[in-house]
């Protein structure tokens, strides 16, 4: 029975700090009464825990993800206005809409390290251009964009962007503890000997990109969704990504916890300053990025992992 | 009628865009560092022919000039304080791209709290010229100007680059550091020097950007590095001369774009950059040797 039990032992830590984060959310909108905040905190929690699957496990750097943000909320947009889809369902289908994009960049992958990052902006920004271009009004709304005020839902939106992140969490947990997360990081650390170790390196990249690009893609919908009218521009905005980007690494990537974090902490001091003098907010994430790269490249639980790790080794000698 | 103003005019702003795009080239050149400041520092640029002209009254021609030592220095001093902690890391392209990110963001942050949100604009009186007529066509004064005054700053640099003593160091550290240094060769002097010479030419492109479009604004970094980038990538990374060539291809393809399908005409670039990376990633002049 030791298998059950160690397996039981791997799937605390996960549920911990799956539920966590859930509950703090549910919570947290009985103390503050900001609902369409609390949404976008959360949608921002999916967003670097999607970033953290992409770049955390494969190093690849998904720098025009909000490219998957922007189209989700398209086609969800327009499966409740065009077919009179339920919103959650319309929800469901943005991240299919956002992996099926995912799917599309593909080729993107022949591409390396920072070729990659600027081949997945360069493509977003197309995907932007195209949804935005007035001669495609008569379907996208062109740079009009899309008015789903219908659709609202004071409660509903918030809860499906806590599900969202309760999905992101599980997601980077289940990859994290897989022989899936673990090919992955072999592919990250040294591809050729992962390859020659029989890792079939492009599908498992492939899987972790979709998963990453249907989660942005369902954030996009409930964004739209909770926003209810929004622009192209507001939804192809590259500050997205640089947004869950600077979470990520600011929590820490390749960690269950890291981003969770990051994106609670940072959008809280956005929220501060950021919204009545966003200069000051940008400022100090530049200077938070420059000085991530060049001091502590692993984040914050860079530090908390130091710690632990002298704690387990002490314990260790006690026993 | 039509096709001819592109072409003329494509020409003309084509080298514009290879002024603009060369300097991140050469920035990649010696320490493959990814600088995605490269639109931050053409805006600074921007800035600094504004207040040269409304507060000395000094000709954009002139700041051309004057901008070059300043960010000549600052630039080597940057590197000085970057590459070393770069190097020693395990991925440095990789770290450098979002090291100059956030630098970028840094940038665009102080300029839109010292310079406000508002786009600011030269008046074109201030280069006192009058359209140019070719082929029964006018085409702006600040087309024609910019191209005039990009042509020997490419000179100037191609000269140095290929035809100076340092210009030999600098191609001889590109080529492969570690023997350079053996050669006697301060390496690190020398990538320094170069990679202010990228901020530098940036900057100066920076000032005839304000013409060419149509004004500087805090935020407009981001979408001029993307264009640059894309052009660099199509005449091949740490290829100057393949950076001027794809600079003039891009202009006419832009224009070719601006005259016929204006509201496609931004996708140019995108289309460019993603089409030249999976179709040929070593570019236009690129040798087979990297691979993108």
């Amino acid at each position: 029975m030791q298998s059950t039990d160690s397996k039981m032992k791997r799937l605390v830590g996960p549920t911990i700090a799956t539920l966590v984060p859930v509950i703090a959310f549910a919570l947290a909108i009985h103390v503050y009464s900001n609902e369409l905040l609390l949404t976008y905190m959360a949608i921002y929690v999916a967003l670097a825990q999607g970033v953290n699957i992409m770049y955390g496990f494969t190093g690849y750097l998904p720098f025009g993800y909000f490219g998957f943000f922007g189209i989700g909320a398209y086609v969800s947009g327009l499966v409740m206005l065009d077919y009179n889809f339920p919103p959650v369902v319309a929800v469901v289908i943005g991240g299919l809409g956002g992996a099926l994009v995912g799917a599309i960049l593909l080729p993107l992958f022949r591409l390396r390290g920072a070729y990659f990052a600027i081949g997945t902006l360069a493509a977003s920004e197309a995907i932007y251009t195209i949804v935005a271009n007035p001669s495609l009004q008569s379907i996208t709304n062109g740079p009009y964009g899309l008015n789903l005020a219908n659709y609202y839902s004071s409660g509903m939106a918030y809860g499906s962007a806590i599900g969202l992140v309760a999905i992101s969490i599980i997601a980077v947990s289940y990859v994290r503890g897989s022989r899936f997360g673990l090919t992955l990081k072999a592919i990250r650390d040294d591809p050729y000997s992962a390859s020659m170790a029989g890792v079939n390196v492009p599908r498992q990249r492939f899987y972790a990109w979709l998963i990453s690009a249907a989660i942005a893609g369902m954030a996009g919908s409930i964004f739209g969704w909770a926003t209810s009218v929004f622009y192209p521009q507001a939804v192809f905005d590259s500050s997205l990504s640089v947004l869950a980007i600077v979470f990520a690494l600011f929590g820490g990537i390749g960690s269950v916890w890291g981003p969770t974090i990051g994106a609670i902490l940072l959008y809280s001091v956005y929220n501060a300053i950021g919204i009545s003098n966003p200069q000051y907010f940008q400022l100090i994430y530049g200077v938070v990025i420059v000085l991530l790269v060049l001091f502590a490249p692993r984040g914050l639980l860079g530090f908390w992992n130091f710690i632990a790790q002298t704690l387990r080794s002490k314990r260790k000698k006690n026993d | 009628m039509l096709f001819e103003y592109a072409i003329v005019g494509g020409i003309l702003l084509g080298i514009f865009y290879a002024l603009l795009s060369v300097g991140l080239n050469v920035v990649f050149g010696a320490q493959k560092i990814i600088n995605l400041a490269h639109g931050d520092i053409i805006m600074l640029g921007g800035y600094a022919a504004w207040e040269l002209y409304q507060t000395y009254n000094i000709s954009p021609i002139i700041s051309t000039v004057i901008v070059v030592p300043i960010t000549v220095v600052l630039g080597y001093l940057l590197n000085r304080v970057i590459a070393p902690r770069l190097a020693k890391s395990s991925d440095p392209e990789m770290l450098s791209l979002i090291l100059f990110f956030g630098l970028s963001e840094v940038i665009e942050a102080l300029s839109s709290l010292v310079f406000g949100n508002a786009e600011r604009s030269l008046p074109v009186t201030s280069i006192p010229t009058a359209p140019l007529k070719l082929f029964g066509q006018a085409y702006p004064a600040d087309w024609w100007v910019s191209a005039l005054v990009a042509i020997p700053l490419l000179a100037i640099f191609l000269l140095f680059l290929y035809r100076s003593s340092v210009g030999l160091q600098v191609r001889a550290v590109i080529s492969d550091s570690v023997e350079a240094a053996v050669a006697g060769i301060n390496a690190r002097r020398i990538s320094g020097l170069y990679f202010g010479i990228g901020f530098a030419l940036a900057a100066c492109a920076g000032v005839w950007g304000v013409f060419i479009f149509g004004g500087v604004s805090p935020t407009e970094g981001p979408a001029i590095t993307v264009t640059a980038f894309a052009i660099i990538v199509f005449g091949s990374l740490g290829n100057p001369i393949g950076t001027l060539v794809a600079g003039i291809i891009f202009g006419i393809f832009y224009q070719l774009a601006q005259v016929y399908v204006p509201s496609w005409s931004n996708l140019v670039p995108y289309v460019l950059v993603i089409a030249t990376m999976l179709t040929r990633p070593q570019g236009l002049f690129g040798r087979k040797q990297r691979i993108a």
